[in-house]
């Protein structure tokens, strides 16, 4: 760990000051889109078929009813890859007489109350001749199964392959070759605040505000003017306050697009707010992958090869922007991990179903490609009879830059080094002794390891590597000092919960010497905030806070040229600092307030030297960097129930510079949470004719705090050349490392009884059942 | 997730909740008690009554007294009345114990007792309780009053044996003898989740031998019940593991699974073997 002085020397980087978002949110303050009263309320009509044709849809006379009949001038959500033998296909905002998903919006009904929407959507009469359904990835590629969409052949959307020069050579080489047969059930991100959306249509201006709970309101707003076929300029979003979004809000909702036709239709305000139903069944699903994995090692323990086949149930449409190819495409590029490894064979296929559509959701794809390969190295480790610790020693990548079968580039991490603090931190060898005494009494503790890797930060070049027809990169941040000294920082990143109005704050702040708390990020408003593509893939630190250090800098620059002339001093001789310029070594200073003034009142002190006003712009785009950690779990498995608690966690992570410790445990904590839900208890389940059977919080189990142990974490840093902030992102690791390293320690536990458990969540159920097969139970 | 309208009736004495009833029965009324699995039910529009009695306001039914030799627990007494134990002695302690195993605590708050017995979930805590003391139930309607035994009472799944236009306006613990032992243990995904099967056992020591076991079972059937073969293992037996092993392994066999897409009859046994099995060795700590 290095220390660090940058700019003034003031030094708010590296501090856990309080979060300056909280005082609003925790007094009842929060802002958010279902509080915002409209005159109409919209209540969906949702297929209860997966599959099927409508023969009639039926309303009571009069009635206030939208169906796709109405939207024939709107153009249907349908995102682009160039590559990878990507089908575009089309959503409607409406079902257009098919229905893919249970859960598909038939129809919008609107009332004057949101009681009155939902009566009148009660009556509306949909019949629907079902078809079959298909509801497993790989069932839908059988031969001769039905077609979700007739333009993807097979129901395949999108294939990736690679296989590096030299493989089978390699690969005939092997001593040992492990295989995994890896299954991760569907989950819903479960945001706390699920989707809402509000849309004003101001008669004035023939302007339509939209507010809804997106992660992207610039995206969004191009996406349904482009759908709706209007100018930009002609809809203004927002994104207020939002309770949590973890990749389900980034995904544009057919709902907001149907909001905005209808307000300019109405000339009036409508809103929707989503019920958790609705969330569960229709917004947007995630992490439903099988992965067929074989991993060839030498005589001495290291592998050699990796060989992958990859099948992600993407649904029954393409999410937009980054399309469903985001799930499999990124289990391709990233599937080797942390090890080093060259020789490489993949497969990856999205897979069309009658379910609902999926998108990212915090780690997209690596909580399970982490999962499968974490399995592999532990039954690597079983095989050459050594520690997991001790396999991963001989595989983890430890020479930077270091390039990946793929052809990423790993820049400078502490893979072997987090491991080594994880072990030691744990006890390993105390911890084999406990188990082998809890053993003889019946117990069954297990210990698992997750070593990982958390590529973060990425620009435009990453992005555009998948062939997106939109290739998300740089972010872009206008810094301003009004005429009364306090900044604000306009940002297109779209935080919503992650801290970032402080975290940039603080890098700010050290930059030109001025107080956090003088310090205001607007976001989530086109008409307030820079063109930017919104907040996901661990990327806004990096990147929003790369673009503020780029226009701090600036601004830093002005106000030392400025403090020239009024000091009549030489730049070189003036350091910023508490809110005032100096004169070093003397005790001459100039509030940075005052110059603030003159920066609008008083230009011509400047004699033409310096532009009127105190803004600049700062963009950034950054080529990547990747993030590591080792995650620990220790685990008691109950074998009578098959029931599970995790009794410790433990995470060694590098994000590199860490701007708030703080706000970085936090995402630490809420991201491993989900991972342990990932593990044992999420799982969104639909019976074979495509009926969701987990609509209630009662039947799709988010942990809640009596299942998460207390966490311990340990921070390294190591500053990376990547970024110019030396940040790098941390916002997913949590979720990555988790599902693996819980999965590992029940295998641990149960290793007794010779089982392999390679399917989330582990639930009670699916252990027991595997207990029992091994014919060892007593 | 609204509730279709409904008209909301507020009676003030029990005389007119039974009214009440007669009259609104007819036109699909039904009681509000707690509304813990009555409100959810209806914001999922899966019930639509026209008219709620709302009980909530009715004198003299938050009554929670011991009356004779049985503990009376009134329509709208909450779950969270028995956080302490209501009554000294064993009934007193059991309940207290079980209560904290109610869902959670806002829940607690408002749900009543009575309420969980006439909502008849199989895996409801109460019902348990009330299958494995033996409560006697007592409905009310224009008609009149009659006791029910626990065991005409729940007839399956949220089903009762209550009339249509009858309320459930007391449940009947009886007593427990101060050396009754008890264990109670039940098994769910996560902490004040739906017991996916739950064990309360009761019984007395005459001589070191075991006299008078309930084995009740819950969570695992479409109805709380006492489990007789795994009661006549306990029966003129000294509390020992192996007779324990017995008596759960007795409990899993007689049971009449219930099944679902996750849930093999086969892992309910499992279940009901070690809550059996544990309940039983709570009931000696």
């Amino acid at each position: 760990m290095t220390a660090h002085t940058r700019g003034s020397g003031t030094n708010w980087v590296g501090r856990s000051i309080r979060r300056l978002e909280d005082p609003a949110l925790v007094t009842g303050q929060g802002r958010f889109t279902a509080d915002l009263p409209a005159v109409h309320w919209v209540r969906f009509v949702r297929s209860s078929i997966a599959a099927g044709k409508i023969q009639s849809i039926e309303a009571p006379p009069g009635a206030n009813i939208i169906t796709a009949s109405d939207l024939r001038a709107l153009k249907p959500i349908r995102p682009v890859l160039s590559k990878f033998n990507y089908v575009p296909v089309g959503q409607p905002i409406l079902a257009d007489g098919v229905v893919r998903f249970t859960g598909e919006p038939i129809a919008a009904a609107y009332a004057a109350s949101k009681d009155q929407a939902e009566d009148l959507a009660d009556q509306v009469e949909v019949v629907i001749a079902e078809t079959t359904a298909l509801v497993d990835g790989p069932l839908a590629l059988v031969e001769g199964a039905p077609l979700v969409h007739a333009e993807a052949a097979g129901n395949v959307i999108v294939e990736g392959r690679v296989r590096t020069p030299g493989f089978d050579e390699v690969w005939r080489s092997a001593h040992k070759v492990l295989r995994v047969d890896a299954r991760s059930r569907r989950q819903n991100a479960a945001p706390m605040e699920a989707r809402a959306g509000h849309a004003a249509y101001d008669p004035a201006t023939g302007r339509v505000t939209l507010t809804c709970t997106t992660q992207m309101p610039h995206l969004t707003r191009t996406a349904v003017c482009d759908i709706i076929g209007i100018p930009e300029a002609e809809l203004r979003v927002i994104a207020p306050d939002v309770g949590g979004g973890f990749g389900q809000k980034m995904s544009l909702a057919v709902e907001y697009v149907l909001l905005v036709w209808l307000a300019r239709r109405l000339r009036s305000s409508v809103a929707w707010t989503e019920d958790r139903r609705e969330n569960l069944i229709a917004s947007f699903h995630s992490r439903d992958q099988h992965i067929e994995l074989e991993g060839a090692f030498d005589a001495g323990g290291k592998l050699i090869a990796l060989s992958a086949d990859i099948i992600a149930n993407i649904g029954a449409y393409s999410c937009f922007p980054t399309t469903c190819g985001v799930e499999p495409l990124m289990a391709l590029a990233e599937l080797p991990g942390p090890y080093d490894v060259s020789a490489y064979n993949c497969r990856a296929r999205g897979v069309l179903t009658h379910t609902c559509p999926m998108a990212p959701y915090r780690g997209v794809s690596r909580p399970v490609i982490t999962f499968a390969i974490e399995r592999l190295m532990d039954k690597a480790a079983a095989a050459f009879g050594i520690e997991p610790t001790e396999l991963r020693r001989r595989n983890l990548i430890d020479k930077f830059p270091h390039t990946s079968p793929m052809g990423l580039m790993f820049d400078d991490g502490t893979y072997k080094e987090t491991m080594e603090i994880a072990i030691k931190a744990v006890d390993l060898p105390a911890f084999r002794k406990q188990q082998q005494v809890a053993r003889t009494r019946g117990r069954y503790l297990g210990i698992g390891f997750a070593t990982f890797s958390e590529r973060t930060g990425y620009g435009s070049p990453a992005f555009a590597a998948r062939g997106m027809e939109i290739t998300p990169g740089w972010e872009t941040v206008h810094l301003t000092i009004d005429p009364s000294g306090f900044v604000e920082a306009r940002i297109g990143a779209s935080p919503h919960g992650q801290g970032l109005r402080t975290t940039l704050a603080q890098i700010i702040a050290d930059e030109i010497g001025i107080d956090p708390q003088f310090i205001k990020v607007v976001h989530g408003d086109t008409d307030r905030s820079p063109y930017g593509w919104g907040t996901f893939a661990s990327r806004s630190l990096v990147l929003s806070g790369g673009a503020s250090l780029i226009a701090a800098q600036k601004i830093r620059a002005k106000l030392i040229k400025m403090a020239s002339h009024m000091l009549e001093t030489a730049p070189e001789d003036i350091t910023l600092k508490s809110g005032s310029a100096h004169v070093i070594g003397t005790d001459r200073s100039i509030a940075i307030a005052t110059m603030a003034r003159a920066a609008y009142h008083q230009t011509h002190i400047f004699k033409g030297e310096i532009e009127p006003g105190l803004t600049e712009t700062g963009t950034y785009d950054p080529s990547g960097t990747f993030s590591n950690a080792c995650h620990t779990a220790i685990v008691e498995v109950d074998i009578d129930t098959g029931r599970v608690e995790v009794k410790k966690f433990l995470v060694a992570e590098d994000a590199g510079l860490i701007i708030n410790p703080m706000i970085a445990d936090g995402q630490v904590h809420g991201g491993v949470a989900q991972g342990i839900g990932n593990a044992l208890l999420e799982e969104i389940i639909y019976d074979e004719t495509g009926n969701i059977l987990t609509s209630t919080l009662a039947d799709f189990l988010p942990p809640t705090a009596r299942e998460i142990p207390e966490l311990e974490l340990h921070h390294l840093e190591t500053l990376t050349g990547n970024t110019i902030t030396k940040a790098k992102g941390l916002g997913e690791g949590g979720a990555i490392g988790a599902p693996a390293a819980v999965i590992n320690a029940i295998n641990d536990a149960l290793s007794s009884f010779g089982v392999s458990i390679d399917e989330m969540p582990a639930t009670p159920q699916r252990i027991r059942a595997a207990l029992r097969s091994s014919g060892k139970l007593r | 997730m609204k509730p279709a309208s409904f008209v909301r009736h507020v009676p003030r004495t029990t005389e007119q909740v039974v009214d009440a009833l007669a009259e609104f029965v007819p036109l699909d009324g039904r009681i509000l008690a707690g509304g813990q699995s009555l409100v959810p039910i209806m914001a999922f529009r899966m019930a639509r009554p026209a008219h709620l009695i709302d009980i909530n306001e009715v004198e003299g039914l938050d009554r929670l007294v011991v009356d004779g030799d049985f503990l009376s627990i009134g329509a709208i007494v909450r779950h969270g009345a028995f956080h302490k134990p209501v009554v000294e002695g064993p009934l007193g302690r059991l309940l207290s114990f079980v209560a904290h195993h109610i869902a959670h605590y806002p829940i607690r708050m408002r749900g009543t007792f009575c309420g969980s017995l006439a909502h008849a979930d199989p895996a409801s805590e109460w019902c348990l309780v009330a299958a494995t003391l033996g409560a006697k139930l007592i409905a009310k309607s224009v008609r009149g009053e009659r006791i029910i035994e626990v065991d005409d009472f729940l007839e399956g799944i949220m089903s009762t044996s209550l009339a249509e236009d009858e309320f459930l306006a007391e449940a009947r613990l009886p007593l427990l003898p101060r050396d009754t032992k008890f264990g109670f243990y039940e098994f769910s995904r996560r902490v004040g989740d739906f017991a996916m099967a739950a064990s309360l056992v009761t019984y007395r020591l005459a001589n070191g031998s075991i006299v008078d076991a309930h084995v009740g079972i819950g969570g695992a059937e479409d109805r709380a019940r006492r489990i007789p073969e795994a009661e006549a293992i306990l029966n003129a037996q000294a509390p020992a593991q192996d007779l324990f092993v017995a008596a759960a392994e007795a409990a899993a066999n007689a049971i009449d699974a219930l099944e679902d897409i996750q849930t093999t009859a086969e892992y309910r046994r499992d279940l009901v073997r070690a809550v059996t099995r544990r309940a039983l060795e709570r009931s000696t700590l």
